[in-house]
């Protein structure tokens, strides 16, 4: 909403100098968003150096000039004008100016085949004055230090710009914003004009509002003026409109828009020659159409209240006039339109339509239903006094009368609410500037709510109007007690917390994505989830939610890639979607890692990541979120998009169904399809939500602190079994022969190849043997050793390597 | 002169002059193997009437335990000796690079929720969550905000069906209704989480973080809004003090609304916060809107308080003069190490939010 001090002044009686109103402005809520001069056309009119001037190639009377305009650049303009030449200081005008003299918009064109940027301008051009003949000559002393800058100065007078909440309708008005103001203490509200109007005769056009079902319209009043004679606005007027940005048209349609902005009252003006009959304010029925002011063509639904005559459409009400009873400067009879449309339909058509215009924003808001009578004579009084012509007496149809709304507000709210007191005295000062009718009742107020304000309808709408005007620096800062009655974090937040950080610290660095993501790349991730499609993305590439990290993150590695990063660790924690519902989603924690685990350097050689990296990560970050890893199981069954040789999925629990981890190498595949070139990629994820957490603390499952200071004993096995075999199978077979006595298990060497069967590996294992409570004695290693290798070979069909 | 005496000043003076390993070995078998001079003396006491006996054995005893005593010293200094020879060859330039090793960092939007955790932890919050994927109802409706209402404009949603009946949440606020409706009175709760517009330019991204607050109990006003707000704000950004304004405004949830804005100024092209006379906004607040606790089934004659929703990502860009929205998503391998934190710098009220 835009208005000047000066308009605002129409209304309020004030001392206060500007940068005060716009504090007050503000203290109100009614926030400014800016206070600046309005830019105009003229703005566009440079102060430039002509820095060479040649001759035309291809004319002989036209020259072409490099010109200076304060850019870096200087731009180059075919002129015409005998004057043109090296070092003079004139007016340039870019393309798209609007020269003044004869409202020509320039564009970039060729002149005889050489570009011209824009235009060097003459007095008369710039209506300066009448010399045509050269270029405007600047005198260098004054001129040469401004080249660049405007050369007209931009007299026009502030302007304010509020931005209004949704909630108060009546504010779209200069005199709702000057009526805040008053009841600030900022000044007096001015009386109103009373408007009296000399009419001849009554209104004959025929007005008539359907009695229907979800009619949109609740009043429509008007006025017939005849005889009139539309014209330009006289200069106040257009200077009005102009100083908060809106074009003239025309003497009639000024005054209407005039009277919007002025009490936020919308009007619409109809030829009244071009109405056929009479007006049916009625409901649409679909496939209706017409053409509106905006030069579209609209096809209706059902249900949209339209303003008809006998030949059809004439215009949707509240929102747009059409063109067939548009006014025009030949118009000599208008019927004047002031009418109350439900903010419910306004919304509705307006939404299902796509338009908005300046009465859509007002009506869906709510006007004030009792304006129409004011809108009326105001709007006739000035179309009397600027266009002539005689006023018939006012139509008003009524549809459904307006409910006056009470609310009975307890006097002690106010500070239990704002935790301040206002005495009751000053309440009812401020309530009655605002415009409420106020009788009190012990401890109530009974207030009648102005006919402006559709936004209150409760008590704690008065609280707000009462807090806003005294100031929310009357509010007290109570300071906040430290007690805490819940621990901040529940279990899993606190798994969230771990898990990222555990996994950044091994050396990866935590990204934030969308969560959505292209559906192309989504799809090598997805396996058989459903593709959850935003019906309405910021582009076509971030169209589905993302069924997995991967698609994002695989997308910002190559990226990273292409920067040239060759090794690379990314992760992030996040949901993912499985639905479209809420809830359909759960935390995942992805890592990514490309290139080499370590580069050829002095003491290293180059190792590519491998599928035991990821893995290697993944064990620690379980142990440091503290599961017990002696619990878990771990089989190949992963998606499809990791290698389906080099990868694993981890269970919680050996009797677990559903993972909680997958690791592994990428699928080759993926990296060919996202042509991604790296020397190995490795990925991981961990799936939150899937992690089952004890209620109990670490500290209470821990068993109990024991440990032996008896001889430690090593012995070194090698099995020879099926290439198949599972080692993590062997070592369950190893310690469960005796848990007491085998304290670890260390795989030392794997071999395939010579000396074996080609479908059978040799698996070496190093067993820590350690009793609590005695030395053992040879024999009893011995023993133990037998123990295990008949186990192994009774249980595996193993063979012990000789 | 005994015998004794003797042997030790032959064996003081010969062990004086030896610096080898060897020779000293061999001194000590020549005084204390089997044949040596000093166990020979010890086989001699049998034959010696008692008292003699007692005062040789003593000094005999003396002897051997001044021996020895030198013997070993001189063995340790020779090995001394020996291994500072060898490590004389054993010098490598330590100034040559170590192993590889990389630095993972946190990103700030998970360090600055890190940190509002930290101090909403302090004076009684705890943290609850929603999901992501939001119906209609939750996100507009209950927050009154109906379908009619203009104000559903302001935001810019994704949808994620036809009927407009599923959405990507614009907003934290539906936690809110979700933690009301599925517990009783006081709450005192912040939801830290993604929100989702769509819009997007330099300063909107389609997505972006919200930290909601909520505080409801039999008294709480707009004092003790004030003073929550401005506690927080002075222990995120670590100053002492903080120059802050409330600001009358709308939205349909809260009433009476406020946006808050704070004081700063610009020092040498970066924001000093809680000085100047420049205004930032940074918040918006009220009181929760008896409306949306009668519909998440609080009874407002009884019970009252505030809510209040922050820009996360807009908290760091201000706090670690970060410039660019965009750049928070767009995992650029460089920004993230610039302005990525160590994962064990993890924000507490006792070691300080920052470092």
């Amino acid at each position: 909403m835009k208005f000047t001090i000066d308009w605002l002044k129409d209304h309020l009686d004030t001392k206060l100098n500007d940068e005060k109103i716009i504090d007050k402005l503000t203290n109100v809520g009614l926030e400014v968003e800016s206070f600046q001069t309005q830019p105009s056309e003229l703005d566009n009119f440079i102060v430039a150096k002509i820095i060479s001037s040649e001759k035309h190639p291809n004319a002989d009377r036209l020259k072409v000039c490099e010109v200076d305009i304060g850019k870096n650049e200087n731009v180059k303009v075919v002129c015409g004008a005998p004057n043109a030449k090296k070092n003079l200081i004139t007016v340039y005008a870019p393309p798209g100016a609007i020269i003044p003299k004869n409202q020509m918009k320039l564009s970039v064109s060729k002149i005889r085949g050489v570009t011209s940027y824009g235009m060097l301008c003459s007095e008369a051009e710039l209506k300066l004055s009448d010399e045509s003949q050269g270029i405007t000559e600047l005198s260098r002393n004054k001129y040469e230090s401004k080249i660049g800058k405007n050369y007209f100065s931009n007299n026009a007078t502030k302007v304010i710009d509020l931005s209004i909440t949704p909630n108060r309708a009546d504010c779209l008005g200069v005199r709702g914003i000057a009526r805040d103001l008053a009841a600030s203490g900022s000044g007096k509200l001015r009386k109103k004009n009373s408007s009296k109007i000399k009419s001849f005769g009554k209104q004959n056009l025929k007005v008539k509002i359907q009695r229907e079902k979800n009619q949109g319209c609740s009043a429509f009043g008007s006025f017939l003026i005849k005889d009139v004679k539309n014209k330009e606005s006289p200069k106040w007027l257009k200077d009005k409109l102009l100083s908060v940005g809106q074009k003239p048209i025309s003497a009639i349609v000024d005054i209407t828009n005039y009277v919007m902005l002025d009490l936020n009252r919308p009007l619409h003006a109809y030829d009244a020659d071009k109405i056929d009959t009479e007006i049916l304010v009625r409901n649409s029925k679909k496939g209706e159409s017409f053409e509106a002011l905006d030069k579209k063509k609209y096809v209706l639904e059902d249900n949209m209240c339209v303003i008809t005559d006998k030949s059809g459409i004439l215009g949707l009400g509240g929102i747009i006039g059409g063109t067939r009873s548009a006014t025009e400067f030949g118009t000599t009879n208008i019927l004047l339109e002031s009418a109350y449309f439900y903010p419910k339909s306004i919304r509705k058509t307006s939404k299902s339509l796509n338009i908005d215009t300046d009465a859509k924003h007002r009506f869906e808001r709510g006007i004030d239903p009792n304006s129409i009578e004011e809108g009326l004579l105001v709007a006739a009084n000035l179309i009397k006094k600027i266009c002539g012509g005689t006023i018939s007496k006012k139509d008003i149809q009524i549809n459904e009368k307006f409910k006056k709304r009470k609310v009975s507000f307890p006097v002690t709210k106010l500070q239990s609410i704002t935790g301040f007191k206002v005495s009751e005295k000053e309440i009812v000062k401020i309530l009655d500037s605002l415009g409420f009718k106020i009788t009190k009742k012990k401890k109530f107020l009974d207030l009648i709510v102005p006919s402006w304000r559709p936004d209150i309808e409760q008590e704690i709408d008065i609280v707000e109007e009462v807090a806003r005007i005294i100031g929310y620096d009357k509010i007290k800062t109570e300071l906040p007690e430290k007690v805490r009655i819940k621990p901040t974090l529940n279990k899993q937040q606190k798994l969230f917390h771990f898990l990222q950080r555990s996994v950044a610290s091994k050396g990866y660095l935590e990204t934030v994505t969308w969560s959505f993501t292209d559906s192309k790349i989504n799809e090598l991730f997805k396996e058989d989830k459903k593709e959850i499609e935003i019906v309405n993305p910021i582009s076509s590439d971030l169209n589905v939610l993302r069924s997995s990290i991967f698609s994002n993150l695989i997308f910002y590695l190559k990226k990273n890639l292409d920067r040239d990063f060759k090794d690379i660790s990314m992760f992030e924690i996040g949901p993912i979607f499985t639905g479209n519902k809420p809830g359909e989603q759960e935390i995942v924690l992805a890592g990514i890692k490309s290139g080499l685990a370590s580069r050829l350097n002095w003491l290293e050689k180059d190792r590519k990541l491998d599928v035991f990296d990821s893995k290697r990560d993944v064990m620690q970050t379980l142990h440091e979120i503290g599961l017990d890893i002696n619990k878990i199981k771990i089989d190949t069954k992963t998606p499809n998009y990791y290698h389906p040789g080099k990868s694993g999925a981890i269970y919680q629990n050996s009797f677990d169904k559903v993972p909680i981890v997958f690791f592994g190498e990428i699928h080759p595949n993926i990296i060919h399809k996202v042509d991604i070139k790296t020397d190995a990629l490795i990925i991981f994820e961990v799936f939150l939500d899937r992690i089952k957490i004890s209620e109990r603390k670490i500290k209470d499952m821990k068993s109990k602190f024991q440990y032996s200071d008896f001889q430690k004993s090593e012995r070194d096995f090698a099995f020879v079994l099926d290439k198949s075999f599972e080692v993590q199978e062997l070592i369950k077979i190893i310690s469960d022969v005796d848990k007491d006595l085998i304290k670890s298990i260390r795989v030392f060497d794997v071999y395939e190849g010579d000396n074996i069967d080609k479908d059978k590996k040799s698996v070496a294992l190093n067993v820590t043997i350690q009793s609590t409570n005695k030395s053992l004695t040879d024999e009893d290693l011995n023993n133990l050793n037998k123990l295990i290798i008949s186990s192994v070979e009774n249980k595996t069909g193993a063979k012990l390597r000789s | 002169m005994s015998d004794i005496i003797k042997i030790k000043t032959e064996y003081l003076n010969k062990l004086k002059n030896v610096s080898d390993l060897k020779e000293i070995n061999q001194i000590k078998s020549e005084l204390f193997g089997k044949r040596g001079k000093i166990s020979d003396e010890f086989k001699k006491l049998g034959s010696q009437n008692s008292e003699e006996r007692k005062k040789i054995s003593s000094e005999l005893n003396d002897t051997k335990s001044e021996l020895q005593n030198l013997i070993e010293k001189k063995i340790k200094d020779i090995e001394i000796n020996e291994i500072n020879l060898k490590l004389k060859n054993e010098r490598v330039d330590v100034t040559l690079p170590e192993r590889t090793f990389n630095r993972g960092k946190i990103h700030p939007v998970s360090q600055v929720i890190d940190e509002i955790s930290s101090i909403f932890s302090e004076i009684g919050f705890s943290v609850e969550e929603g999901p992501d994927v939001e119906n209609e109802y939750n996100n507009f409706t209950a927050l009154n905000t109906p379908e009619s209402h203009p104000a559903r404009d302001m935001h810019d949603t994704f949808y994620l069906d036809k009927n407009k009946k599923f959405l990507l949440r614009t907003h934290t606020s539906p936690v809110q209704v979700r933690t009301m409706l599925k517990g009783k009175p006081p709450f005192k709760i912040i939801a830290p989480g993604r929100t989702y517009r769509s819009d997007s330019d330099q300063t909107h991204a389609p997505m972006f973080h919200q930290v909601e607050g909520l505080h409801i109990d039999k008294n709480i006003n707009m004092a003790h809004l004030k003073g929550c707000l401005n506690y927080f704000i002075k222990e995120f950004f670590e100053v002492d003090k903080i120059k802050m304004r409330f600001r009358p405004s709308h939205f349909p949830f809260t009433e009476p609304s406020a946006e808050v804005d704070i004081g700063y100024e610009m020092k040498d092209g970066k924001i000093i916060i809680g000085e100047g006379d420049q205004w930032l906004e940074i918040l918006g607040c009220g009181m929760v809107h008896p409306n949306v606790l009668k519909n998440v089934k609080v009874n407002p004659s009884k019970y009252q308080g505030y809510a209040f929703g922050i820009g996360i990502d807009r908290l760091a860009m201000l706090k670690y003069g970060i410039n660019d929205l965009r750049a928070f998503f767009e995992t650029d391998y460089r920004w993230l190490s610039h302005f990525g934190f160590d994962p064990l710098d993890v924000p507490s009220s006792y070691r300080g939010l920052s470092r």
